[in-house]
């Protein structure tokens, strides 16, 4: 797409409304979105609002919806698209918006800071921290989250349902409950937690979430399932239940 | 602007940047007791510290037990053509381990050995295995632990608030005032203490691996508030930046990928580094490729790859190669790890490099080399700053992390900049917390000068038809890129200290179109400002150095000269411009002095 002509549809307003602008230029080698934005700033509309840092998909903030897919616009090649294509850029719809492509993202950081935080256990008798690293394998396919939002962007629960954003915390949350409960020194209880306030039971596992997420997380798989089993041992499993009547002498809540 | 309402905050400290640096700083004065904000340009968890790949350079011993803080320091004293502040090194070289095991405390997931310790690579400049590391994503999970850690804390956040100037009481630091990018409206902030923590100006060049945010804000800031800075010289051209297809050029390829066997070659096949072997580093190198490769299983009877020399000599080596017609047709070198490792082993220690060659350049690097070449990706120049307490010259002023300068003397080893953030963040949080307590009275801010600040941020609204900012970005890049690049000659810099006068008298008819409200072309206007004093601090030291050194090489003296060992360039900011002086070194105390004197 070299030296190629494009014609670019950019989403451009703020919280009155607002509407795609045609832009049309050229794309030089290897160009990906991203860099087709910054050029329609640096020429024609020095005032577009967007986010970027790293452009090297490894800080998650330039996301956006390209020809309507929740992608991230500097991992995103402009060779993928077929000649004469026209390329629509749209803000991520699910959270309110600020300007152009820039929308309040305060959702996921209020969400964050109402988790149980890590508690780890003590030290070994020597003084360190023994983890194997077969142990820690799954934790660290959580901690590759660069927080892009792409999946609370995708997720059916919050992207059409405002009233849903309340009592639901989204696959990045799960993914960092999921990193917290399955760490090796944590001694945290975060059930109740994952079952009230995050809102685990509102999701039915329809993997929007892991097809969208550009490092390849297994939120549904990895995440998300075994904390639903997590919450079904807790407070569903009969046996489980009766054990702990007989144990402590009081019921689950 | 006399009519506009403008919040106004009131801390103790207050931390400018959100990388490791700032986020470690902000939890240190939090837990000191003091009312302490944390103001960032991006979202929280998005600064640069996020990109660094390879990882923490912590002596903990737990590969190679003979490591010690002794050899860091050595280590990181000689990566820095030993123009290091000695304490500085000592410093960091002692508490980097007790850092990373506290990241551990707080959540933090390392490789991890076969005895479940923490897993520690090899890098360039290094004589053991000291990184430790998560893959190469070891920023990313360096900041994210520490960002739910200032969370989980409480300390209060200012996300995308971009802090522009700080003001004064005439004696000592007592503010701070920017504007939120969101809605473009002024903030003002009163505090006893401030800590920079605002990371480098290598925005300013154009092959480059920094974000947006690298444009020298806290250089600027602290230089206008008549701190000193110092070494502002040395520019560390990373060797590795990818090169191909242009639109990625300089984006990072972590020196991992040589810690984990990967080979500079040229377009002849040949293993060019064990051409550029300097006398310096004769002593502790490989002389073949025989003993390099066997040096990366058995430290002990093998010496290093030139491979991972320190930055500054692997970079050159790369120019020259291009230079001589050996580099490729992009003008770049090749890096192979493909053929020396199994492909398994490439994409677990290197996750994202393979991501990153395999979406954005269409290279598959467990079947074929990467293309590589030198993009600038750290200052180690910046704020001077006092070794134990990271306190400006500024009553109040505190900096940490990249904005500082000293630790990493002419050229900073790999690895050492994470510890860096982790051991002097949390001494300028420390240290900024023990200034407030025994700070007895009160700041006081003035008005007038808030005023002023704001009519100046304003002014690229005035008019119409202006200066693009980002054509002025642009111009800067170039003139950066062409004149003050890797290897540097007086006429030339002296040209680009002509183009950035013209750029800041350009600067004052800069108009920006549309409204306040996350506008990026006045965004890029006013960090347009610092660019330039940063870029022209650089360039009057880089003249005042008449010798080569570290990440500054001078064509026109090619050589280390021994009257500059003994001197830091220091650069002030006075009514008519600024002042260069040369300063001497702090004197290293004699047991210190011994360990730099052992050979290998």
């Amino acid at each position: 797409m070299a030296g190629q002509e494009v014609h670019m549809r950019v989403w451009r307003g703020d919280a009155n409304g607002g509407e795609f602008k045609d832009y049309r230029l050229t794309a030089g080698e290897g160009m990906v979105v991203l860099d087709i934005i910054h050029a329609i700033q640096a020429t024609q509309a020095n005032d577009l609002a967007v986010r970027w840092n790293c452009k090297a998909g490894k800080c998650g903030s330039c996301s956006a919806e390209v020809n309507g897919k929740p992608r991230l616009m500097c991992m995103t090649r402009m060779n993928t698209f077929e000649p004469g294509e026209t390329i629509t850029v749209a803000p991520i719809k699910t959270f309110p918006i600020i300007r152009d492509l820039v929308t309040d993202v305060s959702f996921n950081y209020e969400k964050a800071k109402s988790v149980p935080a890590f508690k780890p256990k003590p030290k070994e008798a020597d003084g360190t921290r023994r983890m194997f690293q077969e142990d820690i394998d799954r934790v660290q396919e959580f901690h590759k989250c660069i927080e892009c939002f792409l999946c609370q962007d995708v997720c059916h629960v919050i992207r059409d349902h405002e009233e849903n954003k309340q009592a639901f915390a989204g696959p990045r949350l799960f993914v960092r409950l999921a990193a917290l409960e399955m760490h090796p020194l944590d001694t945290n209880d975060r059930m109740d937690f994952i079952k009230q306030k995050a809102g685990l039971g509102l999701c039915n596992i329809t993997k929007c979430c892991t097809e969208v997420c550009p490092e390849h997380i297994h939120i549904t798989d990895n995440a998300i399932i075994p904390l639903k089993e997590r919450v079904v041992d807790r407070y569903y499993d009969p046996v489980a239940r009766l054990f702990r009547l007989f144990k402590t002498g009081t019921k689950d809540q | 602007m006399a009519d506009e309402k403008y919040e106004t905050h009131e801390y103790d400290v207050m931390v400018i940047g959100a990388g490791g640096a700032g986020l470690r700083a902000a939890i240190e004065a939090s837990a000191q007791g003091v009312r302490t904000a944390l103001v960032c340009k991006s979202l929280l968890g998005k600064a640069h510290t996020v990109m660094a790949e390879g990882g923490i350079a912590a002596a903990m011993g737990n590969v190679y037990p003979e490591d010690n803080w002794t050899v860091h320091f050595r280590d990181t004293m000689r990566g820095g053509k030993l123009l290091n502040n000695w304490r500085m090194a000592q410093i960091h070289a002692q508490e980097a381990p007790d850092r990373v095991l506290e990241l551990e405390e707080w959540g933090a997931l390392f490789d991890r050995t076969k005895e479940g310790l923490i897993l520690q690579r090899d890098f360039g400049g290094h004589r053991y295995a000291r990184l430790a590391h998560v893959g190469d994503r070891t920023g990313l999970e360096m900041i994210r632990i520490l960002q739910q850690h200032a969370v989980h804390k409480g300390i209060d956040v200012y996300m995308e608030c971009n802090i522009q100037r700080l003001l004064t009481d005439g004696e000592r630091v007592s503010g701070a005032f920017g504007y939120w990018r969101e809605s473009g409206k002024f903030i003002l902030f009163k505090t006893k203490a401030v800590v920079l923590a605002t990371g480098g100006g290598g925005k300013a060049w154009k092959v480059t691996s920094n974000s947006w945010e690298y444009t020298g804000d806290g250089v600027t800031m602290a230089m206008d508030l008549g701190a000193d800075l110092m070494d502002m010289e040395f520019i560390q051209f990373h060797p590795t930046g990818m090169v191909w297809p242009p639109s990625v050029r300089g984006i990072l390829v972590t020196e991992g990928v040589r810690g984990d066997g990967g080979t500079l070659k040229n377009t002849k096949d040949e293993r060019f580094m064990f051409n550029y072997i300097p006398d310096f580093f004769k002593a502790e190198t490989a002389d073949t490729e025989k003993e390099a490769d066997a040096w990366y299983e058995d430290k002990r009877s093998n010496r290093r790859t030139p491979d991972l020399l320190p930055r500054d000599e692997v970079a050159r080596a790369i120019n020259s190669e291009v230079k001589a017609g050996r580099g490729t047709e992009h003008g770049g070198v090749y890096l192979d790890i493909a053929s020396r490792r199994p492909a398994e082993y490439i994409t677990r220690r290197l996750p994202s490099m393979y991501h990153q060659f395999k979406e954005l350049a269409d290279v598959d690097i467990t079947k074929e080399a990467m293309e590589v070449g030198p993009t600038c990706h750290y200052c180690m120049g910046g704020v001077r700053v006092d070794a134990d307490s990271t306190a400006t010259t500024v009553p109040g002023l505190f900096a940490a992390g990249e904005v500082a300068a000293g630790l990493h003397g002419a050229n900073r080893l790999g690895g050492n900049s994470l510890s860096d953030l982790l051991v002097f963040g949390r001494r300028a949080g420390l240290y900024a917390a023990q200034y407030v307590k025994s700070f007895k009275g009160n700041v006081s801010l003035n008005n007038d000068q808030v005023e002023k600040y704001g009519r100046e941020l304003l002014a690229p609204f005035d008019g119409k038809g202006g200066e693009n900012p980002y054509t002025l970005h642009q111009e800067l890049q170039d003139c950066m890129q062409n004149l003050v690049g890797i290897i540097r000659v007086e006429s030339e810099l002296k040209q680009a200290l002509e183009v950035i006068a013209r750029l800041k008298q350009r600067l004052r008819s800069v108009s920006v179109e549309g409204h306040r409200q996350y506008n990026t072309g006045w965004h890029l206007a006013l960090d347009l400002h610092s660019l330039l004093s940063f870029a022209e601090a650089a360039t009057v030291a880089a003249i005042e150095r008449k010798e080569s050194r570290g990440g500054h090489t001078r064509e026109d003296y090619p050589n280390p000269d021994p009257k500059f060992a003994k001197v830091n360039v220091v650069i002030r900011k006075n009514q008519d411009g600024l002042s260069v002086t040369q300063e001497p070194l702090p004197e290293i105390p004699g047991e210190l002095k011994k360990l730099l004197e052992e050979q290998k």
